[in-house]
C-alpha cells in the first residue's frame, strides 16, 4: 500500500525560534536560570558576609588547626593515640568510635527488631503483648532519657573496682567496665584473617555454582554446611599450621584499674545499648508492617503447594516483605547512627564530642561544625546508597 | 542536641548582618536596649548558679549586675544566659551575649584566634584533684593509671593530659559535656578522680558530696586558672567599661570603701577619693558613662573583697580563703590599676 502518511506534525511557530514565556521550553530554561542564580547568589552572600564577620572580630579562620597539637586525652580509641598527636587524628578517633558504635548498633538492633517485630505477630498471646508493651514504651521515652537510665544502671549497680565480680576467671565486671582476656600477639592472628578472606571468597562462588547446578539439573546442594565448614575450617588449619598459641592476655588489677585484656566500657555499653534497645523498637514496627503488607493468600497458596512453613516464611513471604521493609528501615539506620551524637552527654568520645572539645579549644566553630555535619553527610549518604543498592537488588522484577 | 545549639551560634555569624553591624559600639547597643547581656554559668555555686527562688547568685553573676548598676544604676538591668562550656564562646562571638563572665581562664588562644578581650582577673584560680579517702592517696604524683572524671571543653582537659604527661603518667579520661553529669560520675565510683578548678572542686564537696568528708583535695595545684569577664574583639569604648567596672571594686577595697560607708567618702578632701566617687567630674565622661558610676557599683554591689567573701569567702559553704586574692598590700595579686 503505498499512500502517503498524513503530516500530523502541528505546524511551527512563525519565525522558528521564540523567547515567550509561554513557550514551554523556553519556561523550563528561565526558570532553572534563575533558581541557579539565586542559590549561588545566597551561597555567595552567606559565605562574603561569614568572612565578613569573622575578619571583622579577627576570629581565626581554616583548617590549619587539624595539624596543630590536640593535647587532650580520649578514654577509648580503635587507633593509636597519644595527646601529642594532631587534632585531625583525634578527629579521627571520634569518627572511627561514632562508626564503630553505628556498625555494631545496626546489626543488634536489626535482630532485636526483626525478633520484636515478628514476636508481635505471634499467636501467643502473652509474647505477643509483651512485644506490644515494649514497643509502646521503649518508642515514647527520649532516648536521651535512656542513655542517662544505661549509664546510671551500670555505674551505680556495679561493685567498684576493687571488688570486681570474677564470674570466669580472667573475666572481671566493676564500675570500669568488663574486662576479658584476649589472646597475646601472634604473627598466626594475621594469616587466620587471610585464610578467613579466602574461605569468603569461596564461598561466594560456590553459592554461584551450586545456584546455577541446581537451577540446570534441579539438584540441590548443601549450600549451608559446606560454606560453614570452609568459613571455619579454613581458618582452624591456618591456626593449627602456625603452632597453635594458647597464651593468654589475662586482665589483672594493678594501681587504680585492670591492665591487660580488652575492656567493654559503660560508656559504650551505655550508648549501644540504649541506641539499640530505642532503634528495635522502631525496628520491630517496620518489620511488622512489612510481613502484614504481604497478601495472605501468598502463604495460602504456597501451603496449597505443600511448602512447609519455615520454607513458606523464608522464600515466600520475606522475600516480598523485605520491599516494603527496606526503605523505612534505610530511614531507622540512619536514626540510630546519628542518635549516636548524643554520646557526649554520657562521656562515650564519639565524633560530635571530640569535635566540641576541639573547636572549645581552637575557637574555630563553625570549621568544626562544619566538619561535623560533613561526616554525618557522608556516613548518611553511605548508608543510603548501600541501602539502595539492596533496595534495587531485591525489588519486584516485572517480566 | 548541643551541637544544634553550636550550630545555632554558627549560624548567627554565617547570617548575621544585624550582629556584625553591632561589633563597633556595644555600649550604645546595650545602653538603648536597657540591659546588659551577659552569659554565666549555669550551675557552678559560688560562681554563677541560681538559687532556691530563682535568683542568679555568685561572683561572676555578681560583677555581670556591678557592670548594669555602672551603666543604669540598677542591679536587675541583666539578663543572664546560663552557658555551657562549649556555648560560650559562639555565644560571645556572635553576639547573643555582651559579656562573658563565666569562670572563663584567660589563654593566649582565647585572647587572639578566638577574639576575645579579657577584662582584669576576678578569680585567680589553679586545677587542683579530688579524690575519695578511702584510696588512701596522698599525692597527685600517685595517680598513675587512675581513672579521671572531667568536664568537656576546658582548659582542665588539656592541663590534666599536659601534667600526666610531664610525670610520665598515663590517665584514663571520662570526659563528659555537663557538669552534674561530671560530678554524678564522680560520686558513683566511675571514676578514681575528679578534676577542675580548686574552686570548683571545693564547691562541690560542698554542695554536690553525700559526705563531704569522705573526699579530700589533693595539695597540688597544676595550672594557673585566671578568671576574668571577656568581651568580643573590636569594641574598646565596651572593654573599657568592663575593665574599670572590675578596677573601681578593688580600688574601692584599696582605699577602705565600702557599702555601708561608701557615703562617708563622697566629700573626702582625697582628689583620688574624688575622682574615683565622681566628686570631682571628669572619669564618668571619660568612660561614657554617668559620674556617679564607681559610687553606684560600690554603694550597691560592695568592694572586691565584699563581693568575695559574700559569695565564695570563709562564710559561705565553699569556705575559701583570699589566697592569691588579696590585695596587693596583703600579699595578694588584685591591684587596681589607677583611676585618674
Amino acid at each position: 500500500m503505498a499512500s502517503e502518511t498524513p503530516d500530523t506534525a502541528r505546524p511551527s511557530a512563525p519565525g522558528g525560534v521564540s523567547f515567550s514565556l509561554s513557550d514551554p521550553t523556553v519556561r523550563a530554561v528561565f526558570y532553572q536560570v534563575l533558581v541557579v542564580g539565586i542559590v549561588i547568589a545566597v551561597g555567595w552572600f552567606l559565605i562574603h558576609n561569614t568572612l565578613d564577620n569573622l575578619s571583622k572580630r579577627s576570629i581565626a579562620t581554616g583548617f590549619g588547626f587539624l595539624e596543630r597539637e590536640a593535647s587532650f586525652g580520649i578514654g577509648e580509641s580503635l587507633i593509636d593515640y597519644h595527646p601529642r598527636d594532631s587534632y585531625g587524628r583525634a578527629f579521627l578517633v571520634g569518627v572511627l568510635n561514632t562508626l564503630k558504635v553505628s556498625i555494631i548498633g545496626v546489626v543488634l538492633a536489626t535482630v532485636l527488631g526483626t525478633l520484636i517485630g515478628v514476636a508481635r505477630l505471634s499467636s501467643n498471646w502473652l509474647i505477643a503483648k509483651l512485644a506490644s508493651t515494649y514497643v509502646e514504651i521503649v518508642r515514647n521515652i527520649p532516648p536521651l532519657l535512656q542513655l542517662f537510665f544505661w549509664y546510671a544502671l551500670v555505674s551505680e549497680s556495679m561493685p567498684p573496682v576493687r571488688q570486681a565480680l570474677n564470674p570466669i576467671p580472667g573475666v572481671f565486671l566493676s564500675q570500669r567496665g568488663l574486662f576479658v582476656p584476649v589472646p597475646s600477639a601472634d604473627p598466626v592472628w594475621g594469616t587466620m584473617g587471610f585464610a578467613l578472606a579466602i574461605a569468603v571468597i569461596a564461598v561466594i562462588f560456590l553459592r554461584r555454582w551450586a545456584k546455577a547446578r541446581q537451577e540446570r539439573t534441579g539438584q540441590p546442594f548443601p549450600i549451608g554446611s559446606a560454606s560453614l565448614g570452609l568459613l571455619i575450617g579454613l581458618p582452624l588449619i591456618a591456626y593449627i599450621a602456625g603452632g597453635a598459641p594458647t597464651a593468654l592476655d589475662v586482665p589483672k588489677l594493678q594501681g587504680f584499674n585492670f591492665v591487660g585484656g580488652v575492656v567493654l566500657t559503660p560508656e559504650f555499653f551505655a550508648i549501644l545499648v540504649g541506641l539499640v534497645v530505642y532503634t528495635a523498637a522502631f525496628i520491630a514496627e517496620v518489620v511488622r508492617s512489612g510481613i502484614l503488607a504481604v497478601n495472605w493468600g501468598q502463604t495460602e497458596a504456597a501451603r496449597a503447594l505443600g511448602i512447609d512453613s519455615g520454607k513458606t516464611l523464608r522464600l515466600v513471604v520475606l522475600p516480598q516483605a523485605l520491599r516494603v521493609i527496606v526503605p523505612p528501615l534505610t530511614s531507622q539506620y540512619l536514626n540510630l547512627t546519628k542518635n549516636s551524637s548524643l554520646a557526649l552527654a554520657i562521656g562515650y568520645p564519639d565524633l560530635v564530642s571530640i569535635a566540641n572539645t576541639t573547636l572549645n579549644q581552637t575557637g574555630q566553630a563553625i570549621e568544626g561544625v562544619a566538619m561535623i555535619m560533613g561526616t554525618y553527610l557522608v556516613i548518611s549518604l553511605g548508608i543510603s546508597i548501600f541501602m539502595n543498592w539492596y533496595n534495587k537488588r531485591i525489588a519486584l522484577v516485572e517480566r | 542536641m548541643k551541637s544544634g545549639i553550636l550550630a545555632a551560634a554558627a549560624a548567627a555569624v554565617v547570617f548575621g548582618a544585624v550582629t556584625g553591624a553591632q561589633a563597633g559600639p556595644t555600649l550604645d547597643a546595650v545602653k538603648s536596649r536597657g540591659f546588659v547581656q551577659c552569659g554565666v554559668n549555669a550551675g557552678l555555686p559560688g560562681f554563677g548558679n541560681p538559687d532556691s527562688s530563682g535568683n542568679w547568685t555568685g561572683l561572676d553573676v555578681d560583677y555581670c549586675r556591678a557592670v548594669a548598676v555602672a551603666l543604669f544604676n540598677d542591679p536587675n538591668k541583666v539578663k543572664f544566659t546560663p552557658l555551657s562550656a562549649q556555648q560560650r564562646f559562639p555565644a560571645i562571638q556572635s553576639g547573643e551575649v555582651d559579656l562573658l563572665s563565666r569562670n572563663t581562664t584567660v589563654t593566649l588562644t582565647r585572647d587572639t584566634s578566638v577574639g576575645l578581650n579579657f577584662a582584669p582577673v576576678t578569680y585567680y584560680d589553679g586545677q587542683g584533684f579530688m579524690v575519695n579517702k578511702k584510696l588512701g592517696v596522698k599525692s597527685a604524683k600517685e595517680l598513675n593509671g587512675a581513672t579521671v572524671c572531667v568536664q568537656a571543653g576546658t582548659t582542665t582537659e588539656l592541663n590534666l593530659a599536659d601534667y600526666f604527661r610531664s610525670n610520665n603518667m598515663s590517665y584514663n579520661p571520662v570526659v563528659i559535656e555537663s557538669n552534674d553529669e561530671v560530678n554524678a560520675a564522680y560520686f558513683a565510683g566511675r571514676c578514681d578522680v575528679l578534676t577542675t578548678d580548686a574552686s570548683g572542686l571545693a564547691g562541690t564537696r560542698a554542695g554536690v558530696a553525700p559526705v563531704p568528708d569522705d573526699h579530700i583535695i589533693l595539695p597540688e595545684i597544676i595550672s594557673k586558672e585566671p578568671l576574668a569577664p571577656a568581651v568580643r574583639h573590636g569594641d574598646d569604648q565596651w572593654f573599657d567599661v568592663v575593665k574599670w567596672t572590675v578596677y573601681a571594686t578593688i580600688q574601692a577595697e584599696e582605699m577602705g570603701i565600702t557599702s555601708k560607708n561608701v557615703d562617708e567618702f563622697v566629700n573626702s578632701k582625697n582628689p583620688e577619693i574624688q575622682r574615683v566617687l565622681g566628686t570631682s567630674p571628669g572619669m564618668g565622661k571619660a568612660l561614657g558613662l554617668d559620674e556617679k558610676w564607681a559610687y553606684n557599683v560600690i554603694k550597691t554591689m560592695g568592694n572586691y573583697g565584699e563581693i568575695f567573701e559574700r559569695n565564695v569567702g570563709t562564710k559561705t559553704p565553699l569556705k575559701l580563703e583570699r589566697g592569691l586574692n588579696a590585695l596587693w598590700t596583703n600579699g595578694g595579686l588584685q591591684y587596681a590599676m589607677p583611676i585618674r
